[in-house]
């Protein structure tokens, strides 16, 4: 039985794949490889785990200013995720997946969800999300 | 969620495309920001720190080549931060790598886009800058938290291209530090137990930023009192590491920054949410969070994060005038031309290549290819330097006073001055 959740939309746009859930933050510059998609930040607990063409849902961003450069970076290269869910907003992201947009005409919506959906989505495997915000899954 | 957000005639036109298509796309990147952050109106900008021209990727060129080509110039002062290459220094160059190319096409493309090529992580050193009150855009961090605390301009910590967008446009989100809630102080730093002799000295600064980085978390720190005679390069310090070890963006020092004349004006009338004591333990363990090796042998000695000031040459000069440093260390100093050029008037630049140290600019040492072959025992006074060069470089690192680093590049290893850290083993 599919489950449904609305989201807050960040960046809009459709998206359909396997769930990577993060049990802590990701630094995108810095913590993440945009060449491989390779989670690289050695004190991450998923350190060495792909996160390209998922749907990565995740706690919050780590600060750094350079987010959106390694996300547009890793959505040039094919390297990035489908659909980047965070539990805290990160404007960074957003900026990120917008440049790469405008650039490249590739998409990769950014959405923002509460601590409990974060929570509720932990086992889920696939996901399904619309251009305004509504999560399936 | 925009639909809250109050445009003015002027940036609802960039909106609509009237002023051609960068300013619509910067404006775009702007209003959505501001949605994500919570602002429901914007605030005019008049200075612009560009972090986005340091190189990361692709991307960064390519956003940077589209504003271009789309017409877009700066129209307020956009000073550009370091790039990942020194355009100065030939030595020190690495035109085989694409990331060198990439980065020397990046750092071409601001200039032709108006930025003033400054190209420095300390740009509140040069004249021409922003003042107190002034809304200003900053990606920078050390930067970001300096212009805030010691300028008492107002800025957020803008990531790249929305430090790009909003200077493009001269409008940034009204949120957060550019309003007088935000920058309230929360949580003070009570340094009524340290000896007053280790506050005069330019390891307590960089060690007390780091102790504010740590426990601070996202609320902005109030130190308790900081001597008024406290200069540029301690405030500098402090900005630096508390940004460094924990984001801090903003904080007070009372007696000494703009907005914190006394405790009541820095809190707003309000009681601290919380008190942090600062004592010799708690500054003896931020000097082990920024010392990864054991003393010893040093390959090489970091001064310039950020970059060294014309007063900080002041200070150096007279420690290796006439001396000799070790040819088996290496002492490399990281400043912007514009300190540079201050310094070779006075003869110091010369003084100090003949003791053998090199000056490095528009850089950091972190990220040049001279310093990447490093893979030794690295001293350095900046706590900055000290946070993130382990993990960035691979590197050993001790941290010490400047003087400290100075004779250890004399001996070829680390010499203690064992009065300076009593009490902090």
């Amino acid at each position: 039985m599919m489950a449904e959740l609305q989201a807050r939309v960040l960046y809009p746009g459709a998206a359909e794949g396997p769930v990577l859930w993060l049990d802590e933050p990701l630094s995108f510059w810095g913590g993440f490889d945009p060449a491989t998609g390779i989670i690289v930040d050695n004190n991450h607990p998923q350190s060495g785990v792909c996160i390209t063409d998922t749907i990565l849902v995740l706690p919050a961003t780590r600060g750094s200013g350079g987010t959106p450069g390694g996300v547009a970076e890793a959505i040039r290269l094919g390297t990035g995720p489908k659909a980047i869910i965070m539990a805290t907003a990160d404007a960074n992201v957003m900026i990120g997946a917008a440049v790469a947009e405008k650039l490249y005409g590739l998409t990769c919506p950014v959405l923002e969800i509460s601590q409990s959906a974060f929570t509720s989505l932990q086992h889920a495997e696939n996901m399904s999300l619309t251009p305004d915000g509504q999560m399936s899954f | 969620m925009t639909e809250s957000l109050q445009l003015n005639q002027d940036c609802a036109a960039m909106l609509r495309g009237d002023q051609g298509p960068a300013l619509q796309f910067a404006m775009q990147l702007v209003e959505r920001a501001a949605g994500v952050m919570g602002a429901r109106e914007l605030v005019p900008v008049g200075f612009a720190h560009i972090d986005a021209c340091f190189y990361s990727g692709r991307a960064h060129v390519d956003f940077a080549r589209f504003m271009l080509e789309a017409g877009a110039r700066f129209e307020i002062p956009a000073w550009t931060n370091n790039g990942l290459v020194s355009l100065a220094n030939e030595r020190i160059r690495d035109p085989k790598t694409e990331m060198a190319r990439g980065a020397k096409e990046l750092m071409q493309l601001y200039a032709e886009l108006g930025c003033r090529t400054v190209w420095t992580c300390a740009p509140y050193q040069l004249p021409g800058g922003p003042g107190f009150g002034d809304h200003i855009v900053v990606g920078e961090s050390n930067a970001v938290s300096f212009y805030n605390a010691a300028v008492g301009a107002r800025t957020n910590k803008y990531g790249d291209y929305l430090d790009v967008a909003c200077g493009l446009t001269g409008y940034a989100p009204l949120c957060g530090l550019h309003t007088d809630e935000g920058r309230r102080a929360q949580v003070l730093f009570d340094t009524s137990a340290v000896p007053d002799g280790l506050k005069r000295q330019d390891i307590y600064f960089h060690l007390l930023g780091t102790v504010m980085g740590q426990h601070a978390g996202k609320q902005v720190p109030a130190i308790d009192a900081l001597d008024p005679e406290v200069g540029d390069d301690a405030l500098k310090a402090i900005s630096a590491a508390a940004a460094a070890a924990g984001g801090v963006e903003h904080w007070h020092g009372i007696g000494r920054t703009p907005e914190a004349p006394d405790r009541d004006t820095a809190f707003a009338g309000l009681d601290p949410t919380r008190t942090i004591a600062v004592t010799l333990d708690t500054l003896a363990a931020a000097r082990h969070s920024l010392t990864s090796a054991s003393d010893g042998t040093i390959e090489m000695v970091a001064l310039g994060t950020p970059h060294f000031s014309f007063t900080e040459f002041a200070e150096l000069v007279p420690l290796l005038q006439g001396r000799r440093i070790n040819p088996a260390t290496k002492l490399y100093i990281s400043t912007s031309r514009h300190v540079r050029d201050l310094a070779a008037q006075n003869g110091w630049a010369d003084a100090l290549e003949k003791a053998g140290a090199e000056i490095i600019v528009d850089t950091c040492t972190y990220f040049s290819p001279a310093v990447r072959g490093c893979t030794g025992r690295v001293m350095t006074n900046a706590a900055k330097w000290a946070w993130y060069a382990p993990g960035m470089l691979g590197v050993e690192v001790c941290f010490g006073s400047l003087r400290e680093c100075a004779e250890s590049a004399v001996k070829g290893e680390v010499w203690r001055d064992q009065a300076l850290w009593r009490g902090l083993a």
